[in-house]
């Protein structure tokens, strides 16, 4: 028998157990002279868990043990899967479906059951994050172990020479690939740091301008706009950097007498910065606002003007929370990927001249895992090996920010 | 003396010395204020400029040129032996006859190389509706009527703008003797411009005439339904537990500090775990929507978790007291009150976390939705492109004419986000309730 077939029988098994197990507690009630807890539906839906338990148990038991590499006869498997599981399936359910309907009477706690199910499918669906983490994290850990196995780590961080290339034969000249990763990791500082020095001072002064000086209307119009910039897909970015301007820049360059590439660190970078302008203001808008009002009309009182107080006495006082913002801010940048790809160059380029064309890390990651792969060269477990280093960097920053925000949330409150 | 008098006289807020100050501190208030205005201008100016040049670029994507030619549909091209058979009529040589056609109108093109050139004035689509016409109605067969032909790229180029007709002959796609028999068509009214419902409606061509955003947009439109059917109870669930019943322990706050750092894991991570997980142990089919609906679900599920508790967390502790006063279950109290009263801003929270999904590239690639598939995926198994993915691969490709497509690719795509941003505010505005 197979799935369909089974499930349907299944679930009509658990109607008639639905209808009969609520029947028969109602029947019953007139005879109860007890405080009866449970809705009728609740017996009946008591009956249905019984009925469905033990096959969804069964079920994933019989699953687990097929991925299990254990030797066993294409035969024997087949006669299992078509004979044995479904009739000890449909025993077990029916079984449950007997045993229920028979315990039934208005007395029964059937309420706690249930919600003790409940329970633990609440918890079975908030484990599924974590998992999520384990699986990134062993998954990355794996591959990268396998990578380091080829590759020394000594090669991959202090090596300053990035060509991945596999060679087709073994003796080919420059065969082995090289896998130093500095040039990447300076790539993406050098477009992290021009993005930052786009986003910060623009986003850090809205959020100025928007949290003391600007009227309500103001504010209720401006500020969703500039959160349209957030929600614009990244490859939207990615077009805009390449297609408009890195081609700007270059032209500019023309003009003036720079040789500027189109794929260059700068295109890429401040388009990066736009995208994170957003992020910066909203965040250390926040911040702004949870400096106590008394500090403000300390200072007013004193005789500061408007911008004396935001420069001597908010802006320090709020300063963790800033530093805070700029690190998810430089964490968000290093991890984008799409804007990087589009516009930033893919040959690894050890430099710190925004003019020229570097790659970072992400760029690397889908330049080698886009297209064939063959899971055991170092050059698609390289990306791993780069997206582990990825995903600590990033966590790191996230952690050291949160901490510092919390900290200093703490203190004004 | 009077030296010191005048010193004595000039203190306070009356001094020279002050009132020069005040007026620099003046100036530098407005100067200050005036800063802070500027990069407010300057973020809002580079968003117009971003969205200026996608709009400028964009909107001829969804214009096409079209052709009209004399077509003479001879029996003895495409059937030979009279027999209106509809197998033979499929399989015939429809090309020919738009050949025939551009021949006839250009009797003075005779050299192999010249001809070649001149057919590819009219798109190879045009033997596709040729096809169709006869296929509906073969009494065709025989008469000369003007059809309406999709022009080639080169043509709808030039005919949009994009190639200057100015520049030097080697430097440009389209030659010179095309602008010549192009010129000579315009002249007789036989080029013309329509709305380009093809763009809508096909899938990914090699041919940017041809080139459709249909089977994007159905991939996309999968790839969230599972997203949507994977995030939202597992997200709600979370939520509600963390919320209400969550004891504290060290587990419960491992999961909450987890969930605040998967929110700000990069995308492109996400894709790595599909690609290991869902990809080389599972062995699920590659670029298919229900790969890229899981990552998507997994990257998504932090964000819809942390809106639902908020929302959660909004609904007073009244409503639970009064519930559990009535003799509900913690449970009851949950189900039936707690999460009807905070749906709308689940709800919300949850469109505005498909909306990012919906523009997520990086980890699509990962899971290898970048292939190019030209069929309108059928099930959410079939391989598939999304809408993102599709603009990354049409702004690599090197035809002018993908330029103007992905300019329109994106302007749909943006449409379809401020379609749920908005349908988001609206439910938030009409069912937000302030406590």
């Amino acid at each position: 028998m197979s799935f369909y077939p089974l499930l349907i029988v299944l679930l009509l098994m658990s109607a008639v157990g639905y209808w009969f197990g609520s029947k028969k507690a109602l029947s019953a009630v007139r005879k109860s002279s007890n405080f009866i807890t449970p809705r009728p539906h609740q017996f009946g839906l008591y009956v249905v868990i019984w009925a469905l338990v033990p096959p969804v148990f069964l079920g994933a038991l019989w699953l687990m043990l097929q991925m299990t590499p254990l030797q066993m006869e294409a035969g024997t498997t087949q006669q299992i899967d078509r004979i044995f599981f479904p009739v000890l399936v449909l025993l077990a359910a029916g079984a449950g479906l007997y045993l229920s309907i028979l315990r039934i009477n208005p007395d029964l706690r059937v309420r706690k059951t249930i919600e003790g199910l409940v329970y633990i499918i609440l918890i079975l669906a908030s484990i599924v994050s974590i998992l999520t983490t384990l699986g990134i994290v062993l998954s990355l850990l794996f591959e990268t172990i396998q990578f380091f196995k080829k590759v020394p780590m000594t090669e991959f961080f202090f090596g300053l020479n990035w060509s991945p290339q596999t060679a087709l034969r073994a003796d080919q000249v420059g065969s082995s690939g090289s896998f130093g990763s500095i040039p990447l990791f300076t790539g993406t500082l050098l477009i992290t740091f021009i993005a930052m020095c786009v986003a910060v001072p623009l986003g850090l002064l809205s959020a100025v301008y928007m949290t003391e000086y600007a009227s309500g209307k103001f504010r209720a119009v401006v500020k969703p706009l500039l959160e349209i910039l957030a929600g614009i897909p990244t490859v939207v970015y990615g077009f805009f950097a390449a297609l408009t301007v890195g081609v700007f820049f270059r032209d500019v360059g023309d003009s003036i007498g720079i040789d500027i590439v189109s794929e260059s660190a700068l295109a890429a970078g401040v388009v990066m910065g736009m995208m994170i302008i957003p992020f910066v203001s909203s965040l250390s808008d926040d911040i702004i606002m949870a400096v106590p009002q008394s500090l403000r009309d300390g200072s007013y009182g004193l005789g500061a003007t408007k911008s004396e107080t935001v420069r001597k006495v908010i802006l320090p006082a709020a300063l963790p929370g800033i530093v805070g913002a700029v690190l998810l801010a430089v964490s968000r940048a290093i991890g984008e990927t799409m804007i990087v790809v589009m516009a930033a160059g893919f040959a690894a380029n050890l430099t710190a001249n925004p003019l020229e064309a570097v790659t970072t890390v992400t760029v690397q990651i889908v330049g080698l895992l886009v297209g064939d792969q063959e899971f055991d060269s170092a050059k698609t477990l390289a990306a791993f090996a780069l997206a582990l280093v990825l995903f600590a960097v990033t966590l790191t920053l996230n952690v050291i920010a949160l901490i510092v925000v919390r900290k200093y949330r703490e203190k004004y409150d | 003396m009077t030296d010191t008098q005048n010193d004595v006289e000039a203190t306070g807020w009356r001094s020279d010395k002050f009132i020069a100050g005040l007026a620099k501190r003046k100036r530098s208030e407005r100067r200050f204020r005036l800063t802070g205005l500027l990069a407010i201008l300057t973020a809002l100016t580079l968003l117009g400029i971003l969205l200026f040049s996608i709009f400028s670029t964009g909107y001829t994507a969804f214009i096409q040129t079209y052709i009209t030619l004399d077509v003479t549909f001879s029996e003895s091209v495409i059937d030979k032996n009279g027999a209106r058979d509809p197998a033979e009529l499929r399989a015939a040589n429809y090309n020919r006859l738009v050949q025939d056609a551009l021949r006839k109108k250009f009797p003075e093109v005779t050299s192999r190389g010249d001809l070649r050139t001149l057919f590819s004035l009219v798109s190879n689509d045009a033997s596709q509706t040729l096809r169709e016409m006869v296929e509906k109605d073969p009494g065709l067969i025989g008469k000369t009527v003007p059809v309406r032909l999709l022009a080639g790229d080169d043509v709808d180029m030039v005919r949009k703008g994009y190639i200057d007709r100015e520049s030097a002959e080697e430097d440009r796609r389209v030659k010179n003797e095309e602008l010549v028999w192009l010129d000579a068509l315009l002249k007789e009214g036989a080029v013309s411009t329509h709305f380009n419902s093809g763009f809508f409606t096909n899938g990914d061509s090699r041919e940017p005439e041809k080139a459709g955003i249909a089977g994007a947009m159905v991939g996309s439109f999968y790839t969230l339904i599972i997203t949507m059917i994977i995030a939202f109870p597992i997200g709600v669930m979370t939520a509600i537990y963390l919320e209400e019943f969550a004891p504290k322990n060290k587990l419960n706050d491992l999961i909450e500090v987890n969930i605040n750092n998967l929110a700000a894991v990069p995308s492109i991570v996400f894709g790595l775990l599909g690609l290991a997980i869902f990809l080389n142990v599972a062995h699920l089919p590659r670029s298919a929507p229900l790969v890229g609906g899981l990552t998507l679900a997994l990257m998504t599920l932090p964000t819809i978790i942390i809106a639902a508790r908020a929302a959660i967390r909004a609904v007073p502790d009244s409503i639970r007291q009064a519930a559990l006063g009535l003799g509900a279950s913690s449970q009851q109290a949950a189900f039936h009150h707690i999460l009807p009263l905070s749906m709308p801003g689940i709800l919300t929270g949850t469109i505005i976390g498909l909306s990012q999904a919906l523009g997520e590239t990086a980890p699509l690639l990962m899971i290898g939705m970048v292939a190019f598939i030209a069929d309108v995926p059928s099930t959410i198994s079939d391989p598939a492109t999304v809408m993102p993915v599709q603009i990354y691969l049409w702004a690599d490709s090197s035809e002018r004419a993908f330029v103007e497509k992905t300019s329109g690719a994106i302007m749909v795509l943006l449409g379809f986000l401020i379609l749920m941003n908005a349908f988001a505010i609206v439910l938030r505005k009409k069912f937000e309730r302030r406590w």
